[in-house]
């Protein structure tokens, strides 16, 4: 199977959305000559001209309200917001308008919109520039929220969006973009709503998303060493949620483990920790235990910053607590 | 030499000083980074110099400055420690921000350096309470918030305009129009882009562009904004018509910009300009000029040198300042 990055099967799958619908465009801010801020939309304004590349000004707002609006009437619009943070300036548009106008005008109205956001710290970007919203995003009904691990989710995900009649938040990782993987030549797609088992195990369970799925990853490596066992769900979407994954590998090893990056307190996990306990009580050996980040805004210096997020060695110790071993 | 011309002399020393000691200290930051001991967002001020050093000249130490994520200019300009804020960029607890803010959120509220903020605009109406405070419990103090081209794309830029002009509130917007957001030209993402700051009409504000490259010409137009600002006529907007030397940030080789334009600018160095127009007029010495790249040199290898010894903050600092007391 040939390989690409998440970055190059992020292009194709925009590419296949320009070409099939040529109502459909792209819309936001340095994607024309700069070629979009992590280069994902690198070549398409020079292939597709600026009116299906629309190189919008610094506008979060209007740039999600205009999309909203283009798709009532038809357009088929791909909005990206530069990185998930601003999109705190088009929270209005997105919570108030996006997820409720089909509700509230009884299903006259239908957003078929995808709005594109990357999500994640690490990289040593400052307090306001290292955080994951896609959670938040995920407590408001009307919204679906989307976030691939790896090239193929990306690229199946996203053909999946496509045909969703309802806005879509699609989250991408901002260090996941080289991550490499196979994508297969023929046509395929990734429902939404279907987690997957990335790895398979026995003795626990680590439910996750986006890059945490690779932290989950390294650990469970590790923990192979010592003879632990760790099955790893990816959520893949986190609204509709698949319990019926999670709850059937808990079944199956008897303890869970709910990782994520961002700030534990009010975090999408404790949802899912919360699920598992009301749907799958009776198949644990052990609490849910959840690992997420520290509760504080994330620092500048690499000292500091390492500590605020999880990482395999924190997943090790956790996975070595709950089991005792 | 008379006292005056001595005053005269000096100053413009203080100002020639201020506009190197900010370029090669960025010069600097960019060979650090390289050496991996600065990381993350780098943005350079280089070739904005004159703006900064000229308005920010015009102002008294009670005076606020707020800026963006391009900030070490404003930040030097304003009197913050220049080891402090090296040291910010290395990540240690020597620096502004204990090395929990790095480049683009300087702050120095002792010296009323109110921060540098990376949100696009989300600086503006911060300036904006600053100058209600100012106007209404300080009564001395007036506010210069620095901004981009880009920032006023935003919606924050517009309501702040409206907003601080019907409330008369003393704030000078200055507008550092570099031509370009991140990558974008202004000329596709401003409706009115060759004079952006007539915006400045539609609020019924008092404005007015100036040469940024020419320190002589924005000390003038600072002194006549900050006189209007300072006398209760309410807030002003200065476009300072300026480019910056390098990419948008340190990994942005800046390829979208025309060869030409480009030459044009650097060939317009607020640096050079302020030497030739010294020298040509005979205000100071070429000896006067050398004395200043040497102390330069003196103190960036200062800077380099408080940084590399400071220590990292230690692990507990983590959930320092969180809320208050919070970590201790
Ligand atoms: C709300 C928001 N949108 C986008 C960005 C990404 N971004 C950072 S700086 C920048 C360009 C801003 O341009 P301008 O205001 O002209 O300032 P300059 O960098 O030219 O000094 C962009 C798009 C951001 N930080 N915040
Ligand atoms: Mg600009």
């Amino acid at each position: 199977m040939p390989e690409m990055n998440y970055r190059e099967a992020m292009n194709r799958a925009l590419r296949e959305a320009l070409d099939e619908n040529e109502t459909a465009y792209i819309m936001g801010e340095d994607i024309g000559p700069y070629g979009g801020t992590y280069a994902v939309t690198r070549g398409l304004y020079d292939e597709y001209g600026p009116s299906r590349i629309k190189d919008a000004p610094l506008s979060e707002s209007v740039i999600v309200g205009a999309g909203i609006g283009s798709a009532i009437v038809g357009m088929k619009p791909i909005i990206e917001i530069m990185t998930i943070n601003f999109s705190l300036l088009a929270m209005d548009q997105i919570v108030n308008h996006a997820a409720k106008l089909r509700y509230m005008s009884a299903g006259q109205i239908e957003i078929p919109l995808i709005i594109r956001m990357v999500t994640g710290g690490g990289a040593q970007l400052g307090a306001t520039h290292s955080q994951n919203f896609e959670g938040w995003f995920a407590s408001v009904p009307g919204l679906t929220v989307v976030a691939p691990a790896t090239p193929y989710d990306a690229l199946g995900l996203f053909r999946a969006s496509r045909d969703t009649r309802d806005p879509v938040i699609f989250v991408e990782h901002a260090l996941l973009y080289s991550l490499r993987g196979d994508v297969p030549e023929e046509h395929y797609m990734v429902p939404i709503g279907r987690a997957d088992v990335k790895k398979s195990g026995k003795d626990v369970t680590i439910v996750s998303h986006s890059r945490m799925v690779h932290v989950a990853m390294g650990a469970a490596q590790e923990l192979e060493q010592i003879g632990i066992s760790v099955e790893i769900v990816d959520l893949r979407s986190l609204r509709p949620l698949d319990m019926d994954t999670v709850i059937k590998s808990v079944e199956k090893t008897h303890n869970a483990i709910v990782l994520e990056e961002t700030w534990k307190t009010g975090g999408f996990g404790g949802e899912i920790a919360s699920q598992i306990v009301e749907l799958g009580f009776n198949f644990l050996d052990s609490p849910v235990m959840r690992i997420g980040g520290e509760d504080v805004p994330a620092p500048y210096t690499h000292v500091l910053e390492g500590l605020a997020f999880p990482d395999i060695g924190r997943v090790v110790k956790g996975v070595r607590s709950l089991l005792d071993r | 030499m008379t006292i005056e011309r001595q005053i005269v002399k000096d100053q413009l020393l203080r100002y020639y000083h201020q506009m190197v000691l900010i370029r090669e200290f960025e010069g600097e930051s960019y060979r650090q980074y390289m050496q991996k001991n600065i990381r993350g967002f780098l943005h350079a001020y280089s070739g904005q110099e004159a703006v900064g050093v000229g308005i920010i000249g015009e102002l008294e130490n009670q005076d606020y400055v707020v800026s963006h994520y391009r900030d070490h200019g404003h930040a030097i300009a304003k009197g913050v420690n220049v080891n402090s804020v090296m040291a910010e960029l290395f990540g240690k607890s020597t620096g502004t921000s204990r090395g929990k803010g790095g480049s683009m959120h300087l702050f120095d509220v002792g010296k009323r350096f109110m921060g540098g903020y990376a949100i696009v605009a989300g600086q503006i109406p911060i300036a904006v309470g600053l100058s209600l405070a100012a106007k209404e419990i300080d009564k001395e103090a007036i506010v210069v918030c620095f901004l981009g081209d880009g920032a006023m794309q935003e919606g924050e830029f517009h309501e702040s305009m409206n907003l601080s002009s019907i409330w008369k509130l003393p704030l000078l917007f200055v507008i550092e129009n570099n031509l370009y957001g991140m990558g974008a030209d202004v000329a596709q993402t401003l409706a009115i882009h060759d004079e952006i700051y007539k915006f400045a009409n539609g609020y019924k504000m008092a404005s007015d562009k100036v040469d940024g490259m020419d320190l002589f010409e924005v000390r003038a137009a600072a002194q006549k904004a900050i006189g209007l600002v300072r006398s209760g006529e309410g807030p002003y907007l200065l476009e300072a018509q300026t480019y910056r030397f390098r990419g948008h940030s340190i990994s942005d080789p800046a390829n979208y910009r025309p060869e030409i334009e480009v030459s044009y600018w650097m060939s317009r160095d607020p640096i050079e300009m302020l030497k030739t127009r010294l020298i040509k007029e005979d205000m100071v010495s070429q000896e006067d000029l050398d004395a200043i790249h040497k102390l330069v040199e003196s103190e960036i290898v200062e800077a380099v040198n408080f940084a590399e010894k400071s220590p990292f903050p230690s692990a507990d600092e983590l959930y320092q300042n969180v809320v208050s007391g919070s970590g201790e």
